[in-house]
């Protein structure tokens, strides 16, 4: 069974990162701040201006451990692809998914289902937990949802599937505030906007769903898919659609729930964003700190996987998902099961 | 993962001593971290605890040299105290830098 590693964040801006003795060695202005060893580490995010020395890119590049680039600000900037190692056959079963019409609808309608059953999960959650007249709004939410899980067996074409899709999220959205039950005032949502983002949760969201994306896409890569050529998203030159399909069942559960927990238990409040001119508005060095640090520690929280009924750490759960997609192109499985939070 | 410790006395009045022990340290250096000046707190799997046994055992001279590994009771912060400067880090904690 694979290990839950962790992840190197390095965002303090100059540091300079090198193989020391298998160790990743950080300097900052020449000192020494930290020496991590390898085997500790499954993957490296850097943002903005942070150096790599070629060796330790090599070194991570034949473990097959990627180095993620940000931006200061954390929007995506590239990854390092390291050398296929999984099996061709598996990946031609994959493209061939994919040219077919009828394997592809079949797989975005469970990826689809999936999302929108834990975006009802997410929703009734939530309505157990506010006062008001608010859980009334939630709980129709949810059931406009649910009804739109009952369309997703009736569509015919992929199109179909995202439109359903894209139903359920404007019902999703529009009551997404009102699971939020501090800062009211400051943290409100009118509609997604992803580049810039326009408001405080805007700015969280394209955050944790680049980190999340990140994590699909090595779960893809480490199971040995192409992780960019997916079902629910249109291929794209550049967009790791595989990764994106199996990151939206997660977005409701893990990245969506994850702000909500961090706003309401106000350990981001309003300073914690910069508005700038033209009406962008950015996350802190703190906050992301913040963030980071939450979601460790909730990948290695553990919950019970519905279909393989054993104990998962969150952080596993791609991976477990990947194999699972893996299993189904290759026709080892009649469908792909999506995972259902609980 | 299996928490150790490592201990090791080299015997440093050869050229040849010194050569081990400076192999010594650097084995260690790559799987763990140094807690003191010759005892390192490991962390690693089981088959990283084979390599790591080997690899300390290809350099040993058995005659002159001593390593010991130690098995820290799980989970560590219960069973390990530290006192004065301790540089310590979990590998398995948040790493933001």
């Amino acid at each position: 069974m694979r290990q839950l590693l962790n992840t190197l964040y390095v965002q303090t801006q100059g540091s300079y990162l090198h193989l020391d003795t298998d160790n990743i060695r950080v300097d900052v202005e020449r000192q020494r701040k930290a020496m991590i060893p390898l085997h500790h580490v499954e993957g490296i995010v850097v943002f903005g201006n942070v150096l790599l020395s070629p060796y330790l890119i090599h070194r991570l590049a034949r473990d097959h451990k990627p180095v993620t680039w940000l931006t200061e600000f954390g929007r995506f900037m590239a990854r390092t692809e390291t050398p296929v190692s999984g099996n061709v056959l598996l990946r031609t079963a994959q493209h061939a998914a994919a040219c077919d019409p009828d394997r592809t609808l079949a797989v975005a309608r469970f990826v689809a289902a999936g999302k929108l059953q834990n975006q009802k999960t997410t929703l009734m959650r939530a309505a157990r937990e506010v006062q008001d007249s608010d859980p009334d709004l939630l709980r129709q939410a949810a059931r406009d949802i649910n009804a739109q899980i009952g369309v997703l067996p009736l569509t015919g074409t992929v199109d179909e599937v995202r439109g359903v899709e894209g139903a359920a999220a404007r019902t999703y959205w529009e009551v997404f505030p009102l699971m939020i039950r501090a800062n009211r005032d400051f943290f409100w949502l009118t509609e997604r906007t992803r580049r810039p983002a326009r408001d405080p949760i805007n700015s969280l969201l394209n955050f944790v769903y680049t980190i999340l994306a990140n994590d699909c896409a090595s779960a893809a890569q480490s199971v040995g898919l192409d992780p960019q050529v997916g079902f629910l998203h249109a291929l794209r030159p550049g967009r790791a659609s595989l990764a994106l399909d199996l990151m939206e069942e997660l977005r409701p559960a893990t990245a969506d729930r994850a702000i909500l927990t961090l706003i309401n238990r106000q350990q981001l409040t309003p300073r914690d964003f910069q508005q700038h001119e033209g009406g962008a508005v950015t996350i802190t060095e703190d906050a992301r700190r913040t963030i980071l640090a939450h979601l460790t520690e909730r990948r290695k929280e553990e919950v019970t996987h519905p279909l393989t009924a054993r104990k998962t750490p969150l952080g596993l759960i791609p991976h477990v998902q990947a194999r699972l997609m893996a299993q189904h192109l290759r026709g080892d499985r009649s469908h792909y099961p999506p995972y259902l939070h609980r | 993962m299996i928490d150790l410790l490592v201990c090791y006395d080299v015997a440093t009045t050869t050229e040849g001593g010194r050569r081990r022990l400076r192999r010594v340290a650097k084995v260690c250096v790559a799987h763990g971290q140094r807690v003191q000046n010759s005892v390192f707190e490991v962390s690693v799997t089981d088959t990283q605890l084979l390599t790591l046994r080997q690899k300390l055992l290809d350099i040993l001279d058995p005659t002159e040299d001593s390593i010991r590994l130690y098995r820290l009771r799980q989970p560590r912060d219960s069973f390990v105290e530290a006192y004065g400067r301790d540089q310590y880090v979990n590998f398995s904690d948040p790493l933001i830098l």
